[in-house]
């Protein structure tokens, strides 16, 4: 059974890379069950979409 | 090699540039004066990324060179300690406990895509990344900002790929947690 760190390290990597089926499925079951870790997915998918938008200043 | 090939990599090797160069126009020679070295070898490479590894090296030395012009203490590359050093190791002790559940678990944040348009909340990024220890900010810039893959993040940072996505993962959640301390705090419902 995996833990809510293990999940969100798989959340992570799944801004970086495909996850393969056997992690995709981890990933959804415990999703199904964790508001925590579903809340930690849709907050660094905004994260990534801040950082492509960031402009520095001068 | 021809120019459309190297114009796909253009963007990459700009935004790369300016992290680095913080000056758009001394960022775009940097670029430009890349590709015109790439253009003059006439190499060819075996893959798209092949050839961006070696306009990335290109472009360091061109980085490097503006930085011994200007008589600046410069470093890039370095190879960056690996996971034993890290000085955020504790980071993840903090959000989790021994069993892996969440302690500081993420809260409800309020209609995040309303704090892109304030220009308020763009400091407070800018803090929560300052607040990062520098190895995790850069992968995590080069990942999100500059758009390199985890493999290139790797070769430019000199560590290996399991501290690379260490790296990656920590910073997110230190600037997941900052900014819900620092922004949506105020501003939670539930």
């Amino acid at each position: 059974m995996k833990t809510c760190k293990d999940i969100s390290y798989l959340l992570s990597d799944s801004m970086d890379r495909p996850l393969t089926w056997r992690e995709r499925w981890a990933v959804r079951v415990h999703l199904l069950m964790c508001r925590h870790c579903s809340r930690f997915q849709q907050q660094i998918g905004f994260l990534s979409k801040v950082a492509g938008r960031y402009k520095p200043k001068d | 090699m021809d120019n459309n090939q190297l114009n796909n990599h253009r963007i990459i090797l700009l935004r790369y540039a300016l992290l680095q160069l913080h000056d758009e126009a001394v960022a775009e020679d940097a670029v430009q004066e890349t590709l015109l070295a790439a253009l003059q070898t006439g190499d060819s490479f075996r893959s798209e990324s092949a050839l961006r590894t070696w306009l990335i090296g290109i472009l360091k030395h061109k980085i490097a060179d503006h930085y011994r012009a200007a008589e600046r203490h410069y470093s890039l590359g370095e190879p960056t300690s690996e996971d034993k050093d890290d000085p955020n190791a504790a980071l993840e002790q903090l959000i989790f406990d021994g069993k892996g559940r969440w302690i500081g678990a993420p809260g409800a944040w309020n209609n995040p895509d309303h704090a892109l348009e304030q220009d308020e909340f763009w400091g407070v990024f800018e803090w929560c990344q300052k607040n990062l220890s520098e190895p995790h900010a850069r992968a995590f810039m080069l990942r999100e900002m500059v758009g390199l893959e985890t493999e290139e993040i790797c070769l430019d940072m000199a560590i290996s790929h399991s501290a690379c996505r260490v790296y990656l993962h920590r910073a997110r959640l230190g600037l997941r947690e900052c900014l819900e301390q620092r922004w949506f705090t105020t501003k939670r419902t539930s």
